[in-house]
């Protein structure tokens, strides 16, 4: 079961299969994006000893520090355990992306105390802003002050890391009535200016706080305008689209694309469809940290492809 | 007495119960399509929950005057947000409320800035 979840050769996962896919990545999977065609090799266990050489990054989501409810009352804390799982890394990562909700409120003393755990990694991270990191008295200055140096209009930015580039999208303002995550005109307009001069063969990883794709609608997990940014990537060989704000693993491969939903770090919500409304799942408490994690993806040099490891905060 | 007086339309369903009856037999169909409409009356109050990442009810009917207050009991922030910018709530925690008194008669489109397909309808006349 475990190897035909991803390996789809571009059919396309149903529901059911991704659903799948997410029971058993959960416990962590290695996959990996070669020639095109992306193709599991295992589980962390019988993968580790043939991980190849190349460069390293995590990406960490969801953060939600200030979150106290039934369903983590202890946001901050498990944040503290995630990075901890960071600074015993064997190998330590380039960077780290995150894929914002790094607070509850966007309170001052939320991003304080994110900030200071954060911190505590040694390693540079590249933020993305989530819906809970904008609802400051100013709608996104607060975030803004703190991690949009360098960014474009709400904070996204575009950079590059051992030939490989990396665009960091916002599409959670400006957001329309019974619509999804936007990006709107002027960030794709930027966006297609940064792409022209990129070759067909520069891998390229695009992330953002809501899904790109829609992955369902009814809870409003999508971008309305995400299949723009899906058309002008569509030229390129490799691409990895990195999300969070669905608090599940939830993986895809569509032709060259790899679609990856990151764990929270606070919080588990439900499978699509499963429960009245997205809200925060309470799960039996010696449960939680299975359902919360990080991902670390490996960038292998030469043959252009990207390998992943979904960690939960219980192994 | 005067504790009564402070309530004209209390005292008189106390005091007249025979009279209310009879207005309330005469007139219960309109009340009746009144009620369907989730109307009420002017310089009164009523309130829209947001549960399960849900505006309940998700469509109100209210007069000119009226004060409609948001509560949310869902675990997640939402705020209250008018299509057309006739309104809009700061982030609403959980238990946290916004109220807004409609002044002028229309119908206000209005959403979640965080979840924006929730969605609701006020319609004042």
């Amino acid at each position: 079961m475990a190897k035909k979840g991803l390996d789809d050769h571009g059919k396309g996962l149903g529901r059911r299969e991704v659903l799948e896919c997410m029971v058993w990545a959960g416990t962590g999977v290695l996959w990996t994006v070669s020639g095109g065609i992306p193709h599991s090799v295992g589980l962390i266990g019988e993968a580790a000893a043939a991980e190849p050489a190349g460069f390293t990054f995590l990406q960490m989501s969801d953060s939600h520090i200030g979150f106290d409810k039934a369903a983590n009352p202890d946001a901050l804390g498990t944040l503290r355990e995630a990075v901890a799982k960071v600074k015993a890394m064997p190998t330590k990562p380039s960077f780290i992306i995150h894929t914002g909700d790094i607070t509850h409120l966007s309170k001052p003393a939320e991003f304080d105390n994110a900030d200071k755990v954060f911190g505590e990694t040694g390693v540079q991270i590249h933020w993305v802003p989530g819906e809970h990191d904008i609802i400051d008295e100013d709608r996104g200055k607060a975030y803004l002050e703190r991690y949009g140096k360098g960014s474009k209009g709400a904070g996204w930015y575009s950079f590059d890391d051992h030939s490989v580039h990396f665009i960091g999208l916002v599409n959670v303002v400006d957001l329309k009535g019974g619509g999804l995550g936007n990006l709107g005109a002027e960030q794709l307009a930027w966006l297609e200016a940064d792409l022209k001069d990129k070759s067909n063969s520069t891998p390229i990883v695009v992330f953002a706080h809501i899904p790109l794709q829609v992955i369902y609608k009814d809870w409003g997990w999508g971008t309305e305008d995400g299949t723009r940014v899906l058309e002008l990537l569509k030229r390129f060989g490799s691409v990895t689209v990195l999300n969070g704000h669905i608090h599940q693993l939830a993986q895809k491969v569509e032709g060259n694309m790899t679609f990856h939903t990151a764990m929270s770090t606070a919080f588990p919500q439900p499978a699509p469809g499963s429960a009245p409304s997205p809200g925060p799942m309470v799960v039996p408490a010696d449960q939680l940290r299975s359902r919360l994690g990080l991902s670390s993806v490996t960038v292998v040099q030469g043959n252009k492809s990207l390998a992943s490891i979904d960690k939960t905060l219980a192994g | 007495m005067p504790i009564l007086m402070n309530n004209p339309r209390r005292s008189a369903a106390r005091f007249l119960p025979g009279r209310a009856l009879i207005v309330a037999t005469l007139l219960g169909p309109v009340v009746g399509a009144l009620l369907a409409f989730a109307a009420v009356s002017a310089e009164e109050q009523t309130e829209i929950k947001i549960d399960n990442f849900v505006f309940n009810p998700p469509e109100l009917t209210i007069a000119v005057g009226t004060t409609v207050k948001f509560v949310n009991h869902d675990d997640i922030p939402h705020s209250v947000v008018d299509k057309d910018n006739a309104f809009r709530s700061k982030a609403l925690d959980t238990d946290d409320s916004f109220s807004f008194t409609f002044a002028n008669a229309g119908t206000f489109d209005y959403f979640c800035g965080l979840h924006p397909h929730m969605t609701g309808k006020i319609i004042v006349r």
